[in-house]
């Protein structure tokens, strides 16, 4: 190894690492807010990737949504998972004994995004837009998609333990694979480069990808810097991470706070597959992985520290990096053993204070 | 509901009859859900398009769906050589799957058709036969094609599963045999990952003139891109498992130039007119093609129409010995696969015998080359 191979290397970790850290703050994010420790991360990504890709060449051959139009499987998806939605808080709602005007009101509300996505892909499916505008409309396909997950996976069961609602992300997780094979097929897809230039600096290749993959994720963490130090609606938030019952009781709704949470955390897995898509091939599948790595990522800053878990995620890819250059076979098994001296450290440090 | 159930009986018992008589019962058990859906989607297409009777005798087909999970596939297979009592097994076409099934086929006595190259210990595979292409085999073609080429050195790079681990072994056991390029850098990835940088940082510092790249369908793309990111200039080889329009979709220009063996039924247009299964690939792609659209043709729908050719050579044998339903036709299929001899099909040419279930000959593997994203046969 010279230093030319170690800067590519470096390179390349820090690459991947920039994606994990996306997915690392999302992560820290949700457990922050809602106490959920959210396994289905990366299944965003996955769905981030295949919806541009469907955008770009249509569905393949296999997926079952091909005979229904050329629109991505997502879109579907979010119109069936919204209606479920309706469905659930309609037979609620009249339980409770709410006239017939306000359940409409409701049902309307929670359709509204995702019938206004159905009609734009419909429009715009066939149009063949440019690269950023189907980028930009891929983000609000799978965004929405963050809310209704936690409308129906973890509000009712919100004030549950931790434990209970990590069991729940576990089938969040499994529910969310599948229907990505069901909607989108087995086969792997691979984007368009946003930006095909490279860049040599001595031995090293910088590729635009990359060079978009830093300024994204750069650009992400100083508006969520903005969005939770001055924007009434973080601070909200924050509230909530700090004290759920304080917030209830100051006007705060919990479960809104939680809506707000996985869309946004909806939005950052959409935009980190939006980034990786052009630089590997993704399957419906993938996306389990890449999480976790992020996962592993957010453990290193207990879940807590929003920049331990950026370092621990640039660690997890320069380590990655190496891991697959010394000993390919055995790379996961590098990446994941480091986690147990972290959660051995992380344990004798906080000893038995935390309840949960 | 409790009115339905003495007529759902009684229809079921009608069925039952009907099977009782002297027709053929198949049993097929296919991925058609799970990750493994890409493979076993197109062998069932091709089971549609099955006759309906051979040598005389209606065919009764029953097709479930194993969900790419050996467990289901061991409970689909259970229930059909009990409840259905059928004289073939067919399937499956993911690799844990089919060796779970080998179990219950060897156990109930009863043929089964692999639809996929599944490794077995010796003295297992009694009652099953592979119709895909072994590794080995296609390990073959690609050492001569290298031979011919002049190549002394290969880099490898494939999965960390069974299917990486399995090529490694059969090319470097075939390479030994013909003398053929030796393998001087191994480096693994696994599917889900994302670059193989590193690795192919160390391939290309090995500099061997070829690379044989492992994967299959379009996680094939990526490690081949990625070789040629980090700057390789030598000759790329895929396995028959990349042998399918996904290479040009994901791999677009990086993939140009590249090698990759496959069946004779990927491309039998351009096969010479000597080759053996031109006649019958071409058969195959037209009647799969008419049913499925322009360009659908594929490995594994071949192996489908290649599971008609045995049984219509198979059964009219067999049925010398027995009735179907019983034992001794079953024994009589087995037997009559053992001894068919030279037989071509689609996919190349296969010779089962006693010791040999995996029946292809050397004659079988096609090396591709890409060209302008379409799949060029080299003489």
């Amino acid at each position: 190894m010279d230093f030319s191979i170690a800067s590519i290397l470096t390179l390349d970790g820090v690459t991947n690492g920039a994606i994990y850290a996306l997915l690392a703050l999302a992560t820290v994010l949700v457990f922050a807010i809602t106490r959920v420790i959210f396994i289905a991360q990366g299944e965003f990504v996955a769905y981030g990737a295949i919806t541009l890709a469907m955008l770009q060449n249509g569905n393949p051959v296999g997926s079952f949504w091909q005979r229904h139009g050329d629109l991505p499987g997502t879109v579907w998806l979010l119109l069936v998972v919204a209606l479920i939605a309706v469905v659930v808080d309609g037979v609620r709602g009249s339980r409770r004994g709410l006239s017939s005007s306000q359940l409409l009101v409701d049902a309307a509300k929670t359709l509204a995004v995702p019938v206004l996505v159905f009609a734009v892909a419909w429009f715009a499916g066939p149009r063949g837009w440019p690269l950023w505008a189907q980028s930009l409309f891929t983000l609000a396909v799978v965004t929405p998609l963050g809310p209704l997950v936690y409308r129906l996976a973890y509000e009712p069961v919100a004030d549950a333990s931790v434990l209970v609602l990590l069991i729940v992300s576990v089938g969040v997780h499994f529910a969310l694979t599948g229907l990505g094979l069901v909607f989108f097929g087995a086969e792997g897809f691979r984007n368009p480069s946003f930006w095909d230039e490279r860049f040599q600096i001595g031995a090293m290749t910088v590729s635009g990808q990359a060079i978009i993959i830093f300024i994204a994720s750069i650009a992400l963490m100083a508006a969520l810097f903005v969005f939770f130090e001055l924007t009434l609606r973080g601070k909200a938030l924050r509230a909530t991470a700090v004290n759920r019952l304080g917030a209830r009781l100051m006007g705060i709704s919990t479960s809104g706070a939680g809506k707000l949470t996985l869309g946004l955390a909806a939005f950052m897995g959409a935009l980190s597959g939006l980034l990786i898509g052009p630089t590997t091939t993704v399957f419906y599948d993938s996306g389990f992985l890449i999480g976790l790595k992020g996962f592993v990522a957010a453990i290193f800053g207990g879940l807590a520290s929003y920049p331990a878990a950026v370092l621990g995620a640039l660690f997890v890819g320069v380590l990655e990096s190496f891991g697959s250059f010394w000993a390919s076979a055995f790379k996961e098994v590098i990446v994941f053993t480091v986690i147990i001296p972290v959660l051995l450290w992380r344990s004798f440090l906080h000893g038995h204070d935390d309840e949960e | 509901m409790k009115a339905f159930r003495p007529l759902a009986l009684a229809l079921a018992t009608l069925f039952a009859a009907g099977a009782a008589q002297a027709d053929i019962t198949i049993g097929v058990v296919l991925p058609l859900t799970g990750p493994g859906n890409g493979l076993g989607i197109p062998v069932n297409n091709y089971v549609k398009l099955w006759p309906t009777s051979i040598a005389g005798e209606k065919l009764n087909v029953i097709v479930l769906d194993d969900a790419s999970d050996p467990t289901k596939g061991v409970q689909n297979a259970k229930k059909l050589v009990t409840e259905d009592k059928v004289d073939l097994l067919v399937g499956s076409a993911v690799t844990p799957v089919a060796i779970a099934m080998a179990g219950v086929a060897a156990e109930a006595q009863t043929v089964q058709l692999m639809m996929s190259p599944a490794n077995l210990p010796a003295g297992r595979d009694t009652w099953s036969f592979r119709l895909p292409q072994s590794n080995a085999v296609m390990a073959h073609a690609l050492i001569e094609h290298m031979k011919k080429k002049g190549i002394k050195q290969i880099g490898f790079l494939g999965y960390t599963d069974a299917y990486g681990e399995g090529w490694l072994n059969d090319f470097k056991a075939e390479s030994a045999k013909l003398g053929g390029p030796q393998i001087v850098a191994v480096e693994r990835f696994a599917r889900p990952d994302t670059s193989v940088t590193a690795q192919a940082l160390k391939l290309v510092a090995a500099n061997p003139p070829a690379i044989l790249v492992v994967a299959s369908g379009s996680g094939a793309a990526m490690p081949h891109k990625g070789l040629i990111e980090r700057g390789y200039k030598g000759t790329i080889y895929q396995t028959h498992a990349a042998a399918s329009r996904d290479l040009m979709r994901i791999g677009g220009k990086d993939v140009e130039g590249s090698f990759v063996v496959s069946g004779p039924a990927v491309a039998p247009e351009q096969l010479p007119d000597s080759h053996p299964s031109k006649k019958l690939a071409l058969d195959f792609v037209q009647k799969y093609e008419k049913a499925y659209g322009a360009g659908s043709r594929n490995q594994f729908g071949a192996h489908g129409y290649d599971a008609v050719i045995v049984l219509e050579k198979v059964v009219p044998v067999a049925l010398k010995a027995g009735k179907p339903g019983t034992q001794a036709f079953r024994t009589a299929l087995r037997d009559a696969i053992e001894n068919m001899g030279r037989t071509v099909l689609s996919q190349g040419v296969v010779t089962y015998s006693k010791d040999n279930h995996w029946g292809f000959t050397t004659e079988t593997g096609v090396i591709l080359k890409v060209v302008k994203g379409e799949w060029d046969v080299e003489n």
